[in-house]
């Protein structure tokens, strides 16, 4: 089936079969491969992205159900080369490694800090708990967290 | 031009550098193994096997070949070459030929033009399988029928086992092990399989070049022996496969081993397509190797004083269906068994055996995570037997240089134990926390089960360390390449060619920190780490990819530097362009019947770390909280600090994982929890501030005094939280990883 709706602000189509996830039509249909694909069970956050301006594992949402709506990917936050203050806090502070996690992580943060500004430890902690990183302990999301909410 | 004179350069070795990758990450824009396509592309599939152990009668390919979409479905009579790969032995076939000797065993291939075709027309092939009993208790493994007749690894140097399924035993014989102390503590240890569990799941593509040859884009940790494993199969020679790293989401030892490789490959030389493959998070967990599980039968020896007099240990390893890294693991943990301690009188004996469970090879740690926990638990259990502080007991045991190891090498460089002991229990220990208080700084956190009531708190600390670089004999290289040019401005610009694996670890930040450092120049950029251009840089394992990489590309900067001034200036268009091969001290094996060093060392170099761990545990729901790490680590020099406290983060978080909750579990030689819902990693929720502490004691034969840093603090953070667990519950848990069964005393 086709399937059109808006990602990063333009307007897209692709055909999808109908099992298809809405991760793998941004991959593979779309060409947006920055939403990763980590465990495809809706367990580990790394494809984080906005439906309709709300935080959603893509992998666990059907590309046929994204039809008509809007998606924001970690590919739509950048500001051409400038980075978004949430990626460039990542970067400084060291909470990238391998970065598969990354892109979700960015996405789920800048989804955090704009319902909480602010946030307490504890905040990040849970807010961040459905994304799984293997590379850093964490300690270094936490302080890009606190860095961009300090930028913001 | 002329050289350019001194100046300041930033980003030299010492500074805190950003990830130069760190842009691409952050913005998606970075190509990983899983993201790469290419025009006229098919997709891989692999079908595995359902059985820990079956004979294959026959496989019937009619139903799948007719399937819609189909290209090619392979077995392996269409192996080309060589039938069977390996790490070290080549005793696995790339497709199984009439036996099955695990669960998830590689059966057939398909490529298909969409994934999911693929996966339907494998699940239309039809093998006949007879299963046959399976191996799966590693100590009744030696008494059971051989599932490799042929006993592949026997006769390489190491001891002649005549018992079936033995991969190696090694026994390590020092001083009079017969020695009794005043005390003597023994207890019985087990340590679960633990899994990498890195995010990028196996995945690359294979293009074929029209020629005969292929080019596979793949995330691994070593191109060149990929290389070497994958040509024979394939009937080619090694030029004619070129190996390029494809960006690499975590490997922690799990991608030493070949994973889509060759199958791949023969699919796209089959087809004459590009052919991409990417495991399912499912078939990641069956599609590589994992931490050997243990069985660890320990005595530790003492005077009164504290003083260990003497050690005996014996460690049971299950290596799995295959040998992979087994061997090399077998005889680190038996080096690691007594611990960062002096001890003069030691008998250890190691054995890894195949079954038909999960093949194991290296993760983070390799042999030394498991000893560790059974040697720390020991020394906890000897301090209170004696009623000394822990912390004092290790201190009065500290290994220090001129020491000698149970394998009779002599530490002839940095080993500041006592060092990191004293920095580490110098770190001020969170104050208890008041009650009530927000239920997501209690135990069970988020699921608010408790009030706090049945909450104790205990203190933990552990010591651990672990060789850095190869071992026994290997000779363990790495190559790097330098291109001096003038740049587009006729600046003087460099290009560094290392075929080192960037695995998420830094080390390319480190390769351009050095070459920055040595030729005095901003303009570094790195060439893709390819076969194709460079020669080997040996695995990024084992601690060793930093100091190689380092020593490899120090000295081709410097070579390269001496040439320029040989020249006095370069022209356009003129280039410096040369390689020199890095070599770290030679070691040599061990004897096979003493396991005493038969040269100077086995070992290059010995890395150490200290941990403090403070835990809450509610003794009545079985629920654990990590409140807060400590850790004092020897790292040499850090050529880059903030890399570096990251890497002690990410491995401390490891070794917690392992002491909570990560466990493959099998049920006769099945997985019964291959996905992120069953088989648990630390969140967010699980992992307390890690306070680092760097201990900088230069290694006298390390590029720049530096040491490896990734696995010492995943082979001291196991033990250091159980040690926690075990004062907050009184508890001897001797298995991890800990259960909340095992907390509760059921
Ligand atoms: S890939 Fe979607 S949650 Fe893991
Ligand atoms: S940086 Fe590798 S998984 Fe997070």
């Amino acid at each position: 089936m086709r399937i059109s709706l808006r990602v990063n602000g333009e307007e897209r189509e692709a055909d999808v079969w109908g099992g298809e996830s809405l991760l793998f039509a941004l991959r593979e249909g779309l060409g947006l491969p920055g939403s990763k694909n980590a465990c495809e069970q809706g367990e580990c956050g790394s494809c984080s992205v906005l439906l309709d301006g709300e935080l959603v594992c893509a992998c666990l949402v059907l590309a046929a159900q994204a039809d008509g709506h809007e998606v924001t990917t970690v590919e739509g936050m950048a500001d051409g080369e400038e980075l978004h203050p949430v990626q460039e806090a990542y970067v400084q502070a060291g909470a990238v490694q391998c970065g598969f996690c990354t892109p979700g992580l960015v996405v789920a943060t800048a989804d955090l800090l704009a319902r909480i500004p602010d946030p307490s430890d504890d905040e990040i902690r849970e807010a961040l708990s459905g994304n799984v990183c293997r590379c850093t302990g964490y300690a270094k999301i936490f302080d890009a967290v606190r860095l961009a909410a300090a930028v913001r | 031009m002329t050289s350019a004179a001194p100046r300041l350069v930033s980003g030299r070795i010492g500074d805190v550098v950003a990830r130069a990758d760190g842009g691409p990450k952050v913005k998606g824009e970075f190509a990983y193994a899983s993201d790469l396509s290419a025009a006229g592309m098919l997709w891989g599939h692999t079908l595995r096997s359902p059985f820990a152990h079956a004979r294959i009668r026959s496989i019937d390919l009619t139903a799948a070949l007719t399937m819609p979409g189909i290209h090619a479905v392979l077995t392996h009579g269409d192996v080309p070459g060589q039938k069977c790969y390996g790490l070290e032995f080549a005793d696995q076939p790339v497709l199984a030929i009439d036996r099955v000797r695990y669960f998830g065993e590689a059966v057939a291939l398909v490529a298909a033009e969409h994934p999911e075709q693929a996966r339907r027309a494998a699940e239309r092939i039809v093998v006949d399988y007879e299963p046959l009993e399976p191996v799966v208790d590693a100590e009744r493994a030696v008494e059971q029928d051989p599932l490799h007749p042929d006993a592949p690894t026997m006769g390489h140097g190491y001891r002649r086992d005549p018992r079936p399924n033995v991969v190696r035993s090694i026994v390590i014989r020092h001083g009079d092990p017969n020695v009794e102390g005043d005390v003597a503590i023994s207890g019985v240890y087990d340590v679960g399989i633990q899994d990498q569990a890195f995010l990028g799941p196996e995945s690359g593509l294979a293009v074929p070049d029209g020629e005969g040859g292929i080019d596979v884009y793949v995330a691994t940790q070593w191109l060149h022996v990929d290389r070497d494993q994958v040509a024979p199969c394939l009937d080619l020679r090694p030029e004619q496969v070129r190996i390029h790293l494809a960006g690499v989401g975590g490997a922690f030892g799990g991608r030493e081993d070949l994973s889509i490789q060759i199958h791949g490959a023969m699919l796209a030389l089959h087809t004459g397509r590009p052919v991409k493959m990417v495991y399912s998070r499912e078939e990641s967990f069956v599609g590589h190797v994992h931490r050997h599980p243990a069985r660890i039968w320990a005595e530790h020896r003492a005077n009164r004083d504290g003083k260990l007099v003497c050690v005996r240990m014996r460690i049971l390893l299950d290596g799995g269906a295959y040998a992979s890294s087994s061997t090399a693991v077998t005889s680190n943990a038996a080096s690691f068994a007594c611990g960062p301690y002096a001890v003069e009188n030691a008998l250890i004996e190691s054995t890894c055996v195949y079954t038909n469970n999960p093949p194991c090879g290296a993760m983070r740690g390799f042999g030394a995570v498991q000893t560790c926990f059974a040697a720390e638990a020991q020394m906890d259990r000897l301090a209170a037997e004696l009623a000394l502080d822990p912390v004092e007991l290790r201190l009065r045991n500290a290994l220090a240089p001129g020491d000698v190891l149970p394998t009779g090498q002599r530490v002839t460089g940095s080993m500041p134990v006592a060092e990191v002991i004293r920095r580490c229990a110098a770190l001020p220990v969170p104050e208890p926390e008041a009650l009530p208080r927000d239920p997501i700084r209690l135990p069970g956190g988020a699921g608010n089960v408790t009030r706090g009531q049945g909450v104790s708190r205990g203190v933990g600390f552990a010591v651990g360390f672990k060789n850095i670089c190869y071992s026994e004999g290997f000779d363990d290289f790495t190559a790097a390449r330098v291109r001096l040019f003038l740049d587009a401005r006729g600046e003087l610009a460099a290009e560094v060619h290392c075929a080192a694996a960037e695995v998420g670890q830094g080390v390319t930040g480190v390769i351009a920190q050095v070459a920055r450092t040595e030729l005095e120049l901003d303009e570094v950029t790195l060439a893709p780490h390819t076969t194709a251009t460079v020669g080997s840089a040996g695995s990024a394992s084992a601690s060793r990819m930093t100091w190689m990489a380092a020593g490899a590309v120090q000295l081709a900067c410097r070579a390269a530097k001496a040439e320029l001034e040989r020249r006095g200036e370069l022209g356009a268009g003129d280039e410096i362009d040369l390689e020199r091969v890095y070599r770290h001290e030679r070691t040599t094996p061990l004897d096979p019947e003493t396991g005493q060093i038969t040269g100077e060392r086995a070992h290059v170099a010995f890395a150490c770390a200290a941990m403090r761990v403070v835990v809450e545990t509610d003794v009545e729901l079985g629920l654990t909280r990590v409140v807060w790490i400590g850790t004092a680590q020897d790292v040499g020099k850090a050529l880059n600090p903030q890399a570096v406290t990251g890497q002690i983060e990410g491995g401390t978080a490891q070794g917690l994982g392992l002491a909570l909750m990560e466990e493959i579990r099998t049920s006769d030689g099945l997985i019964t929890n291959a996905s992120f819902t069953d088989y648990l990693l630390p969140t967010a929720l699980d992992m307390p501030p890690v306070v680092s502490d760097l201990v900088e004691d230069p290694e006298p034969g390390a590029p720049y005094g530096l040491k490896g840093v990734g696995e010492p603090p995943t082979v001291v953070s196991t033990a250091a939280v159980v040690s926690a667990l075990r004062a907050a519950t009184g508890r001897a848990l001797t298995r991890v990883p800990v259960r909340p069964d095992d907390i509760v005393g059921l």
